[in-house]
């Protein structure tokens, strides 16, 4: 990832994007943290968000004019928050405001002109950076046209107080000071390193500066500098009486204030100010869900909030945010954050050259399925990020071994001699469609494979062939490319020797694999294919009490939208009613196979199907083996549309524990007895005999099985310990048990099997795995 | 005498007939190898590695290098 790349993806990412309100606020007060202290009830707290912008709270939540309020979310989930009431509630309940600091002197003076509020924001703000700030001001007394409010708004001895704050911070105040005209201006011009003109309804003709269209003063949008260098101007005197605006002559003031220090500072006076000043912002926050709530009224309008008003206006906060994606994805919200923060832990770690790669498990935790893309108002694409970081660090040399290792080894299993298999249908010479019912089904139900292999040749015409192998899928989800583009390879060319014939696939994850990686391969899926040929016949289609089924879409099936009607028409053409769940079609969720979170992250997996499974206490149907077998082995009554459409004895979907899926080595058992099966039964092959160590004979001890599946141990890797430890006679004995322990190492992962023999079988006690590798030191 | 060492003592070499005795073996992973006691065979170096390591102690250093 180049960090151009990384800027634009990161871009994308709208949640660390300011509220609307925040972004309205021309000062840009922190208006959601502050009503989130004000909800707590810590008015010092939020005092102290409110000042961090805002000079003059006291007077400000009594004048504002507040742009935030019409920008507000809650605007259209009952009326816009009070913010402006509830900063005056901040200014009188938060208690003293927090001591201002004071920069070191810089030995720079500034003239401020005029003691309204841009002058006095410009006097404060300078003042505080150190400078040395005089202000004239012509009237007898500081707050300019905040003395056109009437008292009863602006109390008097707010007035006062706060605007005097800026004499105390050191700044030298000059009243019945008039500076009247070009003279004047010149004048300070030459005592001081630079004027501010804050002069508010000040006659802009009075000095010899430059003019607009409209006869206002002329300043630069961005720096407010005039067109006497040195000069600045800001707040009323550059607009028309009727369109003042206190936040906005704050604003100004700060925003020249800026100016004027870069200006003595001798830096660019333009550079990276975007966002100065009010702006809209891109943060998206969804009202979906959110019960509309009226403004919490005042006992006393006059008064103001009291605090416990305060408190529950403040609660009416949404507190905008974005989260789109994480409030879908358990994996983005498993760790912590978002992805504007997962982007950046992601380049650092494929930058890092020395040290722990801190997100690899973030990396390889995500399953690839791409709902974020669909939900975030963006676009914005993890699965994309994550597949490409995976291949990054497979370049890299940096992705740990074990992340990937059984899935890949599963998938060679797949591609060799045990299971591939490509044969024209008995009789044919040629194929017009080939079956490829993928890898999962096979092993997960080898049954129903054979029956739709059946029920194909029985309908079609033209030759349906039978391809078995793996698509290639765990490879591409593991980065390693090199095998991916291998089995791709591998399969062209059987595709291409069986005529390259119109594949029927059972699998979505192989849909997407060949529709993505191969877009010349014309492809059906088998689904569609029913829907157009209709139901084998016998099967039920009608049912006592139209049963419910919830369906759920393999997210590889996400953009295929014809895929999702046809498999409704089955399930309704099979007798039951559909239940949609709230996730689903397009904005489908992954059963925790994808991407193989399952392997690199199995806590993370089972949250996963927990989540997804409690969307519905209906009975699941879908139409991918792996999420049949994930969400019925946490327990959920799960069908795969095949055994509702080869019901196996008596099953019915409503009677019955649903069938578990296998475990991993029945899973490789099946597919290699799949493989025997048809080819006796149907092309009447004889199958090459067990050899060498698959002959040994296991059993297992109670629970044990359950155990090394957990452990990702396979019978035959037990099988290769036990052949290699009888072989040697390299095994230990535990005097105790009787029982005998030994070691192996096949390929990369050292297998420890405890085991003892009755007759010609042995018994498997127990077994465990390590990647390390023990050095031996043999001294025979 | 410790229930460890009683438990120690109950493993022998199948192979050269005689009790493991604890010593000191190299384990080695991607490129760094450490040190550790494990019981072995005094004759043909057969190691004896106990679950509760290779699931505990060598697993987390597992993780630890491969994220290295």
């Amino acid at each position: 990832m180049e960090q151009r790349e990384l800027r634009d993806l990161e871009n994308q990412c709208i949640q660390e994007h300011a509220p609307p309100c925040t972004a309205a606020c021309p000062i840009h007060v922190d208006v959601r943290g502050m009503l989130a202290q004000i909800a707590q009830g810590d008015f010092p707290a939020a005092l102290a968000i409110l000042t961090k912008k805002l000079p003059f709270p006291g007077i400000i939540g009594r004048v504002c004019d507040h742009p935030c309020q019409a920008v507000c979310n809650r605007k259209d989930v009952g009326e816009s928050l009070s913010i402006a009431a509830l900063e005056r509630a901040c200014a009188e309940f938060g208690g003293p405001p927090a001591k201002v600091r004071v920069l070191r002197a810089r030995g720079k003076r500034v003239a401020v002109v005029g003691g309204g509020l841009s002058g006095l924001t410009a006097a404060f703000d300078l003042t505080r950076k150190g400078y040395e700030v005089a202000l004239f001001e012509a009237a007898d007394r500081l707050g300019g046209s905040l003395w056109d409010f009437p008292e009863s708004r602006l109390p008097r001895d707010i007035l006062v107080a706060e605007t005097g704050v800026v004499e105390t911070l050191g700044a030298a105040i000059h009243l019945n000071t008039l500076v009247d005209g070009a003279e004047a201006l010149e004048a300070l011009v030459d005592a001081f390193d630079v004027v501010y003109l804050g002069v508010g309804a000040c006659a802009p003709t009075l000095f010899d500066l430059d003019l607009d269209a409209e006869g206002h003063l002329q300043v630069d949008p961005v720096t407010f500098a005039t067109s006497q260098t040195g000069v600045f101007a800001g707040g009323g005197v550059l607009r028309d009486a009727n369109a003042r605006s206190p936040i906005h002559a704050i604003s100004e003031g700060r925003r020249a204030a800026i100016s004027v220090d870069r200006y003595l500072q001798k830096v660019s006076l333009a550079a990276s100010r975007d966002h100065e000043g009010p702006y809209t912002t891109r943060l998206y926050t969804s009202m979906g869900g959110i019960p509309p709530l009226p403004v919490v009224p005042m006992a006393d309008p006059g008064l103001g909030y009291r605090q416990d008003e305060a408190v529950a206006e403040a609660r009416r906060c949404l507190q905008c945010e974005c989260m789109e994606c994480v409030k879908v994805c358990e994996y983005l919200a498993h760790f912590g954050g978002y992805p504007k923060k997962y982007l950046r832990q992601i380049y650092n770690n494929l930058a890092i050259v020395k040290g722990t790669r801190q997100a690899n498990t973030l990396i390889n935790s995500c399953s690839l399925c791409g709902l974020c893309a669909e939900v975030c108002p963006e676009g914005l694409n993890m699965a994309d990020v994550c597949r490409e970081a995976r291949q990054v660090m497979v370049q890299q040399g940096h992705m740990p071994p074990s992340a990937h290792d059984f899935a890949l080894r599963d998938m060679l299993f797949s591609n060799g001699d045990k299971f591939t298999l490509a044969r024209h249908q008995p009789g044919m010479a040629t194929s017009e469609v080939l079956f490829f019912p993928g890898c999962q089904l096979c092993a997960s139900a080898p049954e129903q494979v054979r029956q739709t292999y059946a029920y194909l040749c029985e309908k079609l015409s033209g030759g349906v062939g039978l391809m078995l192998r793996c698509c290639g899928a765990p490879a591409e989800w593991a980065g390693r490319m090199d095998l991916f583009e291998e089995a791709l390879a591998d399969f062209k060319k059987t595709y291409q020797e069986m005529g390259s014939p119109k594949l029927i696939l059972a699998c979505s994850s192989c849909y997407r694999t060949f529709k993505t990686y191969l877009p010349e391969v014309p492809l059906l899926s088998l689904w569609e294919l029913f829907d157009t040929l209709g139901l084998p016949d016998g099967v039920p289609t009608v049912r006592q009490d139209a049963p419910v089924l919830a369906v759920h879409d393999p997210c590889t099936t996400r953009h295929e939208p014809q895929i999702h009607e046809s498999v409704r028409n089955l399930v309704r053409r099979l007798g039951y009613m559909i239940e949609e769940l709230p996730l689903n079609r397009e904005q489908t969720e992954c059963c925790s196979y994808g991407g193989l979170m399952w392997l690199a992250n199995p806590d993370l997996a089972r949250d996963v199907v927990r989540r997804r499974i409690e969307a519905s206490s209906t009975d699941y149907v879908t139409y991918c083996a792996m999420c049949r077998d994930f969400f019925a082995g946490q327990g959920k009554r799960t069908f795969h549309l095949l055994d509702l459409i080869f019901p196996s004895s008596g099953e019915d979907a409503r009677s019955g524990d649903v069938r578990r899926g296998p475990g991993y080595s029945q899973r490789h058992e099946n597919r290699a007895r799949l493989k025997r099966h048809v080819l006796q039964e149907l092309w009447g092959e004889s199958v090459a005999e067990k050899v060498g160590y698959e002959k040994i004979k296991l059993v297992f001890a109670d629970a044990v099985q359950a155990r090394l599946d957990r452990r990702l141990i396979l019978v035959e890797d037990i099988q290769q310990v036990i052949a290699f430890a009888e072989s040697t006679g390299k095994k230990l004995l535990n005097r105790e048990s009787g029982h005998f322990v030994a070691y192996h190492k096949p390929t990369s992962v050292t297998y420890w099997v405890e085991y003892s023999s009755d007759g010609d079988t042995f018994v498997v006690h127990n077994a465990y795995s390590h990647r390390m590798e023990i050095v031996e030191e043999g001294t025979a | 005498m410790s229930e460890k060492v009683k438990a120690e003592q109950a493993w022998e070499c199948a192979r050269c007939g005689i009790p493991l005795e604890p010593g000191e073996v190299s384990i080695a992973y991607l490129g760094s190898a450490f040190p550790v006691s494990l019981l072995r065979c005094p004759q043909c170096g057969a190691v004896f590695v106990p679950e509760d390591l290779a699931l505990g102690k060598m697993a987390e250093v597992e993780k630890l290098l491969e994220d290295k």
